[in-house]
């Protein structure tokens, strides 16, 4: 009998469970006074201050929006999202590159928000156009955008004052570059002048566009790495390692150029606003506009919000992104001298956030700045650069060998339907 | 008269009760052990038989994006034919296993064995052992990259006071995968120490008192008592670390970086699995590398039993 009864028991006690997890699922529709949880990707560490801010902001209009964040490192970032997008378990609303906004769209994994945005009269023309146009896909928009950014030429005063060596400024060009390198260099202090970073934006595409080449032609139908003007710049860049004037690729990976720049090892590097929070920690580090080549050019870029395609809460993720792209939180962003907020007008309050810092060279650059090219295959293409040029950076392979192999590749994958 | 047909009745009647019961009885333990096992074998057929016949049918298709894919017969399996990637990662994997798996079971059953003494502070030794066991993978490797960096690494700056410039541990083509094998060896000699120390304490003490009165040194009692009754254990654990080599990720995901100039050279099997499946999008040829390793082990593992019965000693 006594058997019976602890099994009548667990039964009933299983089913007032059950019971219980059916009914918090009801309380999870759409109704105005019930409680709702959405989830928020992203994978800036830096930011996370800024995004709780503003979370809280969100909160205290939408007080039945709960918003959970998940942080996942950029090097994971795209490897989840991709795993989570085929198991149907993508973030509400997440963080969205330009390499990665076709990919998504087409796969009809992220929801166009052009339709959202005209019921709700959410106005895109308070967003610079080139931003919008990254977003959009066969004419709908995709993505709000949040932030952007180009690149400025970072150097420590000390080591120039020590050195004797003028601070840059807009004048600079590739040669001044090299020289100043030259001179800033000390092997017995262990400086290098400057960190030949083996990366694309900020990196080798400014260069190559500065030296008047391109990454992807206008067709969309092959890449320009194998030209005398993307071979030269390569070349120009590696020259700073050749020549003992930047660590080695090995030992850039062992230990990251910022880590080195921060902590007074190398005297210049390239790298974008969202160093800003981490920089402006050492009083000797200020920043410039990136150095002419035969013209001027740096590389822009900026990331937006998107909605997944199958959130169980499309209203409260559409309203926590539309006030992720509003003022309100742009001026977060911008007080907090975290990134560069989109929405036009605020830039000048982001550069007012660190007056110790020469912020204005990131805004100097939007016009002459070249978009960050953006085609459905732009990850693959990515991560072939990584493998086949770090053969050239770290001189096992000559730059002509290593653009031959990578156009290959590259052309192939831009080829794929 | 009548009385008779019906004890014989009776006792037929009996004798069948009996049976039936037993078999009954046989049949709702068998329905109870059943039951018993059923969560387990559930558990086992979800997530890994019904993975493994997933992927052996992946590995005739081509994914696009967001599991789209569709059948491209034996194409995968071609394309490993020409894959110069694919041999490299072999021979990595081979390596690792040649080094880390004979020298990691000579080192632990040497430090079992000195273990089993009776030293003082003897379990204090055994836990510093087997520290290393219960530390995350990614928190070891962590540390020693740290310890391994050319420039600012305690192993380069130890060996610059006695005058010798360290080499690049972990960004050398020709030493990362070297480096990463002395993390292996030193993270898996305790797991393997506390299976062999089971294994001494279960050879019973006569065998040693008996050779001790026959006057047998020390090391002879090794080699024609210890050893060979240690058999079955060492090979039991020369199977797992086989396997568990074979499978080598987590090292070599952490301690060298995707743009690091000795991936090439240091990338195992299953680091190529990961980056065709997860990297490059590519999970049909991922699943092919899959079932390639697969079969490879099982390969492996088969004629590892098949030898057993030349050198293991089941008392």
């Amino acid at each position: 009998m006594k058997k019976w009864l602890l099994l009548l028991l667990t039964v009933i006690f299983g089913l007032i469970g059950l019971a219980g997890c059916s009914d918090s699922d009801t309380t999870s529709g759409n109704t105005k006074d019930e409680k709702v949880e959405i989830t928020y990707g992203f994978w800036d560490k830096k930011q996370v201050p800024a995004i709780e801010e503003i979370v809280k902001l969100f909160n205290e209009e939408n007080p039945n929006i709960k918003v959970k964040t998940e942080l996942t490192p950029y090097g994971q970032y795209f490897q989840k999202l991709e795993t989570a997008a085929t198991g149907g378990a993508l973030p509400d609303v997440m963080w969205m590159n330009g390499a990665h906004v076709e990919q998504y769209a087409e796969g009809k994994v992220i929801l166009p928000l052009s339709e959202l945005a005209k019921q709700d009269n959410f106005s895109l023309d308070n967003y610079p156009e080139s931003l919008i146009d990254l977003y959009t896909v066969d004419g709908k928009v995709y993505g709000i955008p949040k932030d952007f950014d180009t690149t400025g030429l970072w150097y420590n005063k000390k080591i120039f004052d020590e050195a004797g060596v003028p601070y840059p400024d807009e004048t600079w060009d590739w040669d001044k570059l090299k020289e100043a390198a030259e001179k800033l260099t000390n092997k017995d202090k262990g400086i290098w002048g400057y960190a030949a970073l083996m990366g694309n934006q900020g990196g080798y595409y400014d260069f190559i566009w500065q030296n008047g080449g391109y990454i992807i032609s206008e067709d969309g139908k092959s890449v320009g790495f194998d030209k005398p003007e993307a071979i030269e710049a390569l070349k120009y860049n590696i020259s700073f390692i050749k020549e003992g004037l930047s660590p080695t690729q090995a030992q850039m990976t062992e230990t990251a150029a910022s880590e080195l720049f921060a902590s007074g090892k190398i005297a210049m590097m390239f790298d974008g606003p969202w160093m800003v929070p981490e920089y402006k920690q050492n009083p000797d580090l200020d920043v410039a506009v990136v150095p002419k080549g035969k013209q001027r050019a740096v590389a822009i870029h900026g990331l937006s919000n998107v909605i997944a395609a199958n959130t169980k809460h499309k209203d409260a993720a559409w309203k926590f992104v539309q006030f992720l792209g509003s003022k309100e939180a742009a001026e977060v962003f911008a007080k907090t001298g975290t990134v560069i907020p989109a929405y036009n007008g605020t830039q000048e309050a982001w550069i007012q956030a660190v007056p110790t810092l020469n912020l204005q060279a990131y805004i100097d650059g939007v016009e002459y700045s070249v978009p960050l090219p953006s085609v459905k295959s732009t990850g693959e293409i990515w991560q072939y650069e990584t493998d086949v040029l770090k053969k050239a950076w770290s001189e096992e392979e000559s730059v002509e060998d290593a653009v031959k192999e990578l156009t290959k590749k590259a052309n192939e994958a831009l080829s794929k339907k | 008269m009548k009385e008779l047909p019906l004890e014989v009745e009776v006792k037929a009647n009996q004798k069948f009760k009996v049976s039936n019961l037993a078999k009954t009885r046989k049949r709702s333990d068998y329905f109870w052990a059943y039951l018993m096992i059923t969560p387990l074998m559930l558990g086992l057929v979800i997530f890994y038989l019904w993975p493994i016949i997933q992927t052996f049918y992946f590995s005739f298709t081509e994914w696009g994006a967001f599991g789209q894919y569709e059948w491209t017969g034996l194409d995968n399996y071609k394309r490993m034919l020409e894959d110069t990637n694919l041999l490299k990662s072999f021979k990595n994997t081979a390596i690792y296993i040649i080094f880390t798996v004979p020298i990691g079971i000579f080192l632990s059953i040497l430090i079992a064995v000195l273990l089993n003494q009776n030293i003082k502070g003897k379990s204090v030794y055994r836990t510093l052992y087997f520290l290393p066991v219960i530390t995350m993978p990614a928190a070891i490797a962590m540390v020693w990259k740290w310890l391994y960096n050319s420039d600012y690494g305690l192993l380069n700056y130890l060996l610059s006071l006695i005058g010798i410039k360290g080499p690049q541990w972990v960004s050398d083509p020709k030493i990362a995968l070297y480096s990463i094998i002395v993390v292996a060896i030193w993270s898996g000699i305790g797991y393997n120490m506390v299976i062999f120390l089971s294994g001494l304490q279960g050879i019973p003490k006569t065998y040693y008192e008996a050779a001790e009165m026959d006057g047998a040194g020390p090391i002879r009692v090794f080699f024609k008592i210890t050893l060979p009754l240690l058999s079955p254990v060492i090979f039991f654990v020369s199977i797992m670390s086989l396997i568990g080599a074979f499978q080598v990720f987590d090292l070599i995901f952490m301690m060298i970086g995707k743009s690091s100039t000795a991936l090439e050279n240091t990338q195992s099997i299953v680091y190529l699995f990961y980056q065709h499946a997860f990297v490059l999008n590519d999970k049909g040829y991922a699943a092919a590398i899959a079932v390639l390793l697969l079969a490879v082990i099982l390969i492996i593992t088969a004629i590892q039993m098949v030898l057993q019965k030349k050198w293991v000693h089941y008392d």
